[in-house]
């Protein structure tokens, strides 16, 4: 085959008009790498770059959905202005993943992107709950809420209650919501059950999340612990057993009131003298 | 240098009606004398008739609950059995180098099977939603006489495939998807638009005022996958009577790609030892508005091997 010169230059001219459009339309694609926090994946969905390769935003996903939490992004909707657009997020504070036992969503997902190893819900990594806002839980204003506790679906293993003395009035207990991000499947209902106007509790994804330990860092405690050697486990909390000065619960449950122990006279004596 | 040389817009077609040369704002009026109105539209009305029903399909389960199609045309399940793949969606996954799983293949195959037989760009013609925009601007661009603007090189959509392919590869993500009209206006459609259907009006003034027929006979990336797919489609719109061709031009000027005519129409002596009636070319998008709205019904559907000509 033969190319004359004006062949070659109307080539090179729509090659160029190609490669402009093609290159614009893979720059404008670019931002949405970059989702916002708030925006979370369905169950099983890849890393977020082999995601955007992978999914095909046909929405199969979304309409298999029982709660109906999936959303297709679109442009100019707040949140999803930053999600590639056509592409399934959920936000938990709206209504979180219901994690159904059958993980709907991941076996309507023709492409994969969605992985269909995933089978158990309950290591769905959608993003990790992070207790973000310790000035306003209530729990740790020395309030018992646990409502987050309570509501997670892997409860005592994903968030647990950890108990700590309240230094505030010295004699009570606070009791800490504390996320374990191994068991954590990033569902939201946490956040979406939290009382406060904004939820103090919120999951993330979990790039954003979690922090990395220095590869170096070799937690020797718990290689002791497994070899039988002394133990280092976290300090078994103390809190006052007995009723103290100025307590009201034996009032109320009708035990008597403070009686100040009976110390052996000895005691009092040689324990108490300098 | 010429980078955009000017397509024939009906302004130029009318070099080729001699009759009518006046009308040809509204083409097909011959048609509707001679064989009545029903007659003259069947083709455009059967079209239409089968994009809505399938909008419909994919409308009734979010809007009446009844799910026999969910999804949409990139990706969709029909009965809870029948998946069906967009085969330039996939490239792109497959290009972005995402092995996808074997239903998404197994669906793109029986895409690509069922146009390969029918024609590839029966698709854009008969199932795509942006078509009815780009008719309609077509339709404004006779109704209003403009004859202005200039459409890219038809090959661009072709080098498109290809730079896109390669943005994904490239990119690492389905590079067309973010901008890609055809699946933003399914997806608006079916899933609810938002600003989306920007883009869509953004394709209607390019084809009114920009580029006549510009988007899909000159740019849409889409239609040039499906073009490729379809190139030895075995259904194809034949000039079988081309003996009674008046020379109104009527065809030319509703004709989404009207340089795929003349061969078959004119073709060396009409056919006397010459070319075939068969339209081949695979721009052709088989939509039959050219047997709607020809009087002496010159055209008609037919397999490509029928080269009959009466």
């Amino acid at each position: 085959m033969k190319l004359s010169r004006r062949e070659l230059m109307q080539g090179a001219a729509s090659a160029a008009t190609a490669g402009l459009i093609a290159g614009g339309a893979a720059l404008a694609g670019r931002p949405a790498l970059a989702r916002p926090a708030q925006a979370i994946r369905p169950p099983g969905a890849l890393a977020e770059d082999r995601f955007l390769a992978a999914c095909v935003r046909c929405g199969l996903c979304v309409r298999d959905c029982p709660p109906q939490n999936l959303k297709l992004s679109r442009w100019g909707d707040g949140i999803a202005a930053d999600v590639a657009i056509g592409t399934p997020y959920f936000v938990a504070r709206e209504i979180p993943c219901e994690m159904c036992e059958q993980v709907p969503c991941v076996k309507a997902c023709p492409t994969g992107a969605l992985d269909p190893a995933l089978t158990d819900i309950a290591k769905a990594k959608m993003g990790v709950a992070v207790l973000i806002d310790q000035e306003n839980c209530l729990n740790f204003l020395g309030l018992r809420c646990d409502v987050c506790y309570r509501v997670c679906p892997v409860i005592d293993q994903a968030i647990t209650l950890e108990k700590v003395s309240n230094p505030r009035s010295d004699r009570h207990a606070m009791l800490l919501p504390t996320v374990h991000a191994g068991a954590c499947t990033g569902c939201g209902k946490c956040e979406k059950s939290c009382v406060l106007e904004q939820a103090a509790i919120k999951v993330l994804p979990a790039a954003i999340a979690r922090g990395e330990l220095g590869h170096h860092y070799r937690k020797g405690w718990e290689a002791g612990s497994r070899d039988g050697r002394p133990h280092f486990d976290a300090p078994v909390q103390r809190l006052p057993e007995h009723a103290v000065p100025g307590d009201l619960a034996p009032l109320r449950s009708g035990a008597a009131p403070y009686t100040p122990p009976v110390l052996a006279p000895g005691a009092a004596a040689s324990g108490g003298a300098p | 240098m010429k980078l955009t040389p000017p397509i024939a817009t009906p302004a130029e077609s009318r070099t080729f009606g001699l009759k009518h040369a006046g009308q040809v704002q509204r083409p097909g009026r011959e048609a509707v004398r001679m064989k009545g109105w029903l007659a003259a539209h069947r083709f455009w009305l059967l079209r239409r008739l089968v994009q809505c029903a399938i909008f419909g399909l994919f409308l009734l389960g979010p809007l009446a609950g009844v799910w026999i199609v969910k999804g949409n045309l990139s990706s969709s399940l029909t009965l809870g059995v029948l998946l069906l793949t967009d085969p330039f969606v996939l490239a792109q996954t497959l290009a972005a180098r995402h092995v996808p799983e074997l239903s998404a293949l197994i669906g793109a195959g029986i895409v690509v099977a069922f146009y390969a037989l029918v024609g590839g760009r029966v698709f854009c013609a008969w199932v795509c939603p942006v078509n009815v925009v780009t008719d309609a601007a077509a339709w404004l661009r006779r109704r209003l006489g403009i004859h202005t603007g200039r459409a890219p090189r038809g090959s661009l959509r072709y080098w498109l495939l290809g730079a896109v392919l390669l943005a994904s590869a490239v990119s690492g993500f389905a590079a067309w998807e973010t901008v890609n009209p055809v699946s933003l206006t399914q997806r608006a459609l079916i899933f609810g638009g938002g600003v989306a259907w920007g883009v869509t009006a953004a394709v209607f003034v390019f084809d009114l005022l920009v580029a006549p027929r510009g988007w899909c006979g000159h740019v849409c990336p889409v239609g040039a996958m499906y073009a490729l797919i379809g190139r030895v489609a075995l259904l194809r719109v034949s000039a079988r009577h081309s003996s009674r061709c008046n020379d109104c031009a009527d065809c030319y000027a509703v004709c989404p790609e009207p340089q795929v005519i003349p061969i078959a129409l004119k073709g060396k002596d009409r056919g006397k030892g010459g070319a075939s009636p068969v339209i081949t070319d695979s721009a052709c998008t088989n939509c039959g508005r050219c047997i709607d709205v020809c009087g002496p019904d010159v055209f008609t559907y037919t397999h490509r091997f029928d080269t009959r000509r009466v």
